[in-house]
């Protein structure tokens, strides 16, 4: 296929006046301090006391910012013509081995046509709800991201449409396996981690929800039916 | 495109790309001019079939998903009407693991994740945690690891190649390629001493300086190596059975590709010139002339041609790091950070104090969160690594670059064939082991 003419390559820094200089490997980067993301002084301008804090740390510029908010926020960095943060890095959580210290759920940003990146943080106390509005509906990137962080935090990311565990199987019932109160081996003992594997129902992989989609329900044995649809899950 | 049922009795051909970016599917017919003219769906000849729907799971253990990944599909005769990825089955909690290990324990870890490129996963996690202590290393540190991430970035581009011929019925460029794989891993063995688990990097170094001799072997390397790409160029690049397979499928407008968080060469492929090295460069990557390549479609066929060229500018990154390769020290002169010679440790009292504190306690970075993403083969690859100023980090996460493209495979597949989904599938270069980590 010939290219269509209309056809333009996406350029990043393109938002930079002409004549900047071009990227460079950061070196001598002090551990606080040293230039502050421009991008900070237009948060706080435009959304005030929701930007709580603003850390330089080793060269990259974190803003805590109010958790309620955080999906608003991140709608205008992405859609604000002079911050164009259109691709999202990362989306992941932190939770210190200082048990009062509040749970972290973190946003990798890039802004391609400044070349900036940005890390947004929103804090979650102990005690409080660990829910965050979900940036699903700005970037389809986060689903995954955010399917994972629930898997290994029980974050709860409020507006993803489907938020189910993604690497553990759906009846996992240890926990969440990356906070600190999970131990390294698992919640359950070896014997009843093996005992529960024995018991799944390999069958009950193929789930009602998965299969209903294609109308092959009714095709199933009998038997599976019947188990699938008095309430059995995937791999219970 | 769901009316039409029965795609056996008609000529299928992909016209072009609709307003989404998606492949149109048309039966065509030759009007008398010679042009091709859509004709309008055939009667449907079994009624009674009209709307039946098939599940087809691929996977966990199937051969062409490139590891235990898992695709439910939906079929409406050929037509892929909805794909749900099942992923997890290679989990086994890196991040976890690395909570409870030194940052120089981590390096084995990082070997194991992506696995085809696991030397330059020791890079970039050293950078990472480089970042961390406030470190700068050596200039003759910085040219061998620009040489050990082109290194593997050639045998990832590789193995990626080889396989998915393998997947599209074309077997002999595999066999050229895997060799020239081979190549690069006899000389990864000279230097590190392992092929596939390399464990390279140490934090403020590397684990051993070049030995005598290595750097003509890899000159001779590459210069040999285009001419394989050569002989590959002319079987694949115009083959009509590769055109026919891979154009046209999966595509990708360069806005989606960055809404879906794509990146690497699927990204570029879809039109968008954001490299890691050249945007928030590392390892004074803007110093060396390379060019990134970028496709128009953002389809399989593109990702071909990108990966296909990134090979070419990967030698030619390797020469001009051969040419300014400076002597002097690999490691920093901070044995508070890095093992101090055993000659030493053996010899002198303070040497055996920083041994004994390292080995024991191991080195303590100040308190400070750092992300440091590198371009990997398969995108941008990224260690966000958050310390509490004790020697093991508090969180350790990888930014996987594969998992983030494979979550846009439902999208991707949706309204092919069934036959395209193996290809598309291996157009996005999915390691399982990096996915589930």
């Amino acid at each position: 296929m010939s290219p269509s003419s209309s056809f333009a390559p996406v350029i990043p820094g393109s938002g930079l006046p002409a004549g900047s200089p071009a990227a460079t490997t950061p070196k001598q980067i002090p551990h606080r301090g040293g230039p502050v993301n421009p991008t900070v002084d237009a948060l706080r301008e435009k959304f005030g006391a929701a930007i709580q804090r603003v850390d330089v740390v080793w060269g990259e510029t974190s803003v805590v910012v109010e958790r309620s908010r955080v999906a608003e926020i991140v709608r205008w960095l992405h859609d604000d013509p002079g911050q164009s943060y259109v691709y999202l890095s990362d989306v992941t959580a932190v939770e210190f081995r200082d048990v009062e210290q509040p749970l972290e759920v973190v946003w990798h940003l890039r802004s391609l046509a400044f070349r900036r990146f940005i890390r947004l943080k929103a804090l979650l106390p102990k005690g409080t709800p660990l829910e965050v509005p979900s940036v699903y509906p700005i970037f389809k990137s986060a689903d995954w991201m955010e399917r994972e962080c629930y898997d290994m935090f029980g974050v709860k990311f409020v507006g993803h449409p489907d938020l189910r565990r993604l690497l553990m199987w759906e009846g996992y019932k240890e926990g969440f396996p990356l906070r600190k109160d999970f131990p390294l081996r698992g919640r359950f003992s070896r014997a009843e981690q093996l005992r529960q594997a024995l018991a799944a129902n390999p069958e009950a992989r193929y789930s009602k929800e998965e299969l209903s989609i294609a109308d092959a329900f009714e095709d199933l044995p009998q038997d599976m039916r019947a188990r699938l649809r008095s309430g059995e899950k995937t791999g219970e | 495109m769901a009316t039409i049922k029965r795609t056996v009795e008609v000529e299928l051909s992909t016209t072009g790309l609709d307003a989404q970016g998606r492949p149109q599917r048309v039966p065509l017919a030759v009007a008398e001019d010679g042009s091709t003219v859509a004709v309008a769906a055939p009667p449907s000849l079994e009624p009674e079939l009209e709307g039946e729907h098939m599940l087809i799971n691929i996977g966990p253990q199937h051969p062409a998903t490139h590891g235990v990944l898992r695709l439910v599909l939906e079929l409406d005769g050929e037509t892929v009407v909805r794909c749900i990825p099942h992923i997890g089955y290679l989990h086994c909690g890196f991040e976890k693991i690395g909570e409870y290990r030194q940052y120089n324990q981590i390096i084995p870890w990082t070997d194991r994740e992506d696995y085809l490129n696991s030397i330059g996963n020791n890079v970039a996690f050293a950078l990472g945690a480089e970042r961390l202590f406030g470190i700068e290393i050596t200039e003759r540190c910085t040219v061998l690891r620009v040489i050990a991430m082109e290194l593997s970035r050639i045998i990832s581009h590789l193995v990626w190649l080889g396989t998915t011929c393998i997947d599209i019925g074309a077997f002999t460029p595999f066999l050229w390629l895997f060799q020239e794989r081979e190549n690069v891993y006899a000389l990864l063995e000279r230097w590190i001493g392992a092929r596939l688990t390399t464990t390279a990097t140490r934090v403020g170094g590397m684990a051993a300086d070049l030995p005598n001799g290595w750097t003509e072997q890899l000159q001779t390397f590459i210069t040999l190596f285009p001419k394989t790409l050569d002989e590959v160029d002319r079987v694949l690049t115009r083959n009509g059975i590769w055109v026919g397979r891979t154009v046209g499928l999966g595509a990708m407008t360069a806005e989606e590709a960055l809404n879906y968080g794509l990146s690497g060469a699927m990204l570029r492929a879809s039109g968008v010139a954001y490299d890691v090295r050249k945007d928030f460069p590392y390892l004074d990557y803007e110093t060396y002339d390379f060019d990134v390549p970028v496709g128009t479609n953002g389809d399989v066929y593109d990702r071909f041609l990108v990966r296909f060229e990134e090979l070419r500018q990967s030698v030619r990154i390797l020469e001009q790091a051969l040419r300014r390769l400076p002597d002097g020290p690999v490691n920093i002169d901070d044995h508070r950070v890095i093992l101090p010679p055993k000659s030493k440790a053996t010899s002198e009292m303070e040497s055996m104090i920083h041994h004994f504190k390292q080995v024991m306690e191991g080195p303590r970075p100040p308190i400070g969160e750092a992300y440091v993403a590198v371009e990997s083969p398969k995108g941008e690859k990224g260690y966000y690594m958050v310390s509490d100023g004790t020697s093991k980090p508090v969180r350790w996460r990888i930014r996987p670059p594969s998992f983030v493209n494979l979550s846009a495979i439902p999208r991707m597949v949706e309204g092919h064939l069934l036959s395209d989904v193996i290809a598309i599938n291996a157009s996005i270069d999915i390691v399982m082991g990096e996915i589930d980590r």
